[in-house]
């Protein structure tokens, strides 16, 4: 990915020279341009077409700031209840995520969401132990934040 | 437009300002450590976030600077702040504190039996 990124600016710069022209609005044309030629010769590089990541991980960002305002307007409610009864509790969350940085967007964004907090990751890096705030519906819970998160994840890293 | 940014601005830092308070009401509220790292760490994080983009909002479009501090703070508060939860949960669960007694299950003891 970083190679292709690499390649587009030199493409862009490339096209500067071309056009004998150097502002913003000319790296902005090349850079266009270049973005093209890698998207039509995607098929000679050993990785993914950048572009296609690049619009994962934004999908990934505004899945992530909606769940952000669900998991508020959750915390709000339990706090704002009169009486105390959820039912708090810890289970263990089986992940196939292997890399690291995979594993710590995966608990980051586990504690941002709705009644859940990360308390450990076990040493061979398998299964993340969590805190909930209502237990009752666990499976639920990890068969959405394994439907969401960890496709969209590896979906990034792909 | 103008009235339209202030009611915006206005509406961001009330909202701010909401959560954190309902942040507060939850620390005394909550039975344990656990339940209260959730408020803790939850609504504080979306309040600030209201109130620094009300900053910004009102320093970019009243006055007219572009402060990107205030969004590189953002960033950084949505960075930090589910590490600092995760480790003040993590942190008081190997020292010992004891989950609320209403708790239904608890996975990560058969976990740390192991490990001492």
């Amino acid at each position: 990915m970083a190679f292709q990124i690499a390649l587009n600016f030199f493409l862009a710069l490339t096209w500067m020279f071309l056009k004998n022209s150097y502002d913003a609005g000319s790296l902005f044309a090349g850079y266009l341009t270049g973005f093209i030629i890698i998207f039509v010769f995607r098929r000679f590089f050993n990785s993914r077409f950048y572009g296609a990541r690049i619009v994962a991980v934004i999908h990934l960002i505004l899945v992530l700031l909606k769940e952000i305002v669900l998991s508020n307007l959750a915390v709000l409610k339990v706090v704002l209840k009169p009486k105390l009864d959820m039912q708090p509790g810890i289970f263990a969350l089986p992940t196939e995520l292997t890399k690291d940085w995979e594993i710590l967007v995966l608990s980051s964004m586990i504690t941002l969401t709705p009644g859940t907090l990360v308390m450990k990751v076990s040493d061979d890096n398998k299964i993340l132990y969590v805190h909930a705030m209502d237990v009752p519906d666990v499976e639920a819970t990890i068969s959405s934040i394994k439907h969401s998160f960890e496709r969209l994840i590896q979906e990034v890293s792909r | 437009m103008n009235e339209i940014v202030n009611v915006i601005i206005f509406i961001l830092i009330i909202l701010g300002a909401f959560l954190n308070l309902v942040a507060a009401f939850g620390v005394i509220r909550l039975p344990d450590v656990y339940t209260r790292n959730h408020a803790a760490s939850k609504a504080t994080t979306l309040g600030i976030s209201a109130i620094l983009l009300a900053t910004f909002l009102y320093y970019y479009l009243e006055v007219g600077h572009f402060n990107a501090r205030i969004l590189l703070a953002i960033v950084f508060l949505f960075l930090t702040s589910p590490v600092s939860g995760h480790l003040i949960n993590r942190a008081a669960y190997y020292s010992g504190v004891p989950l609320w007694e209403k708790s239904v299950r608890d996975e990560l003891k058969t976990e740390k039996k192991q490990q001492l």
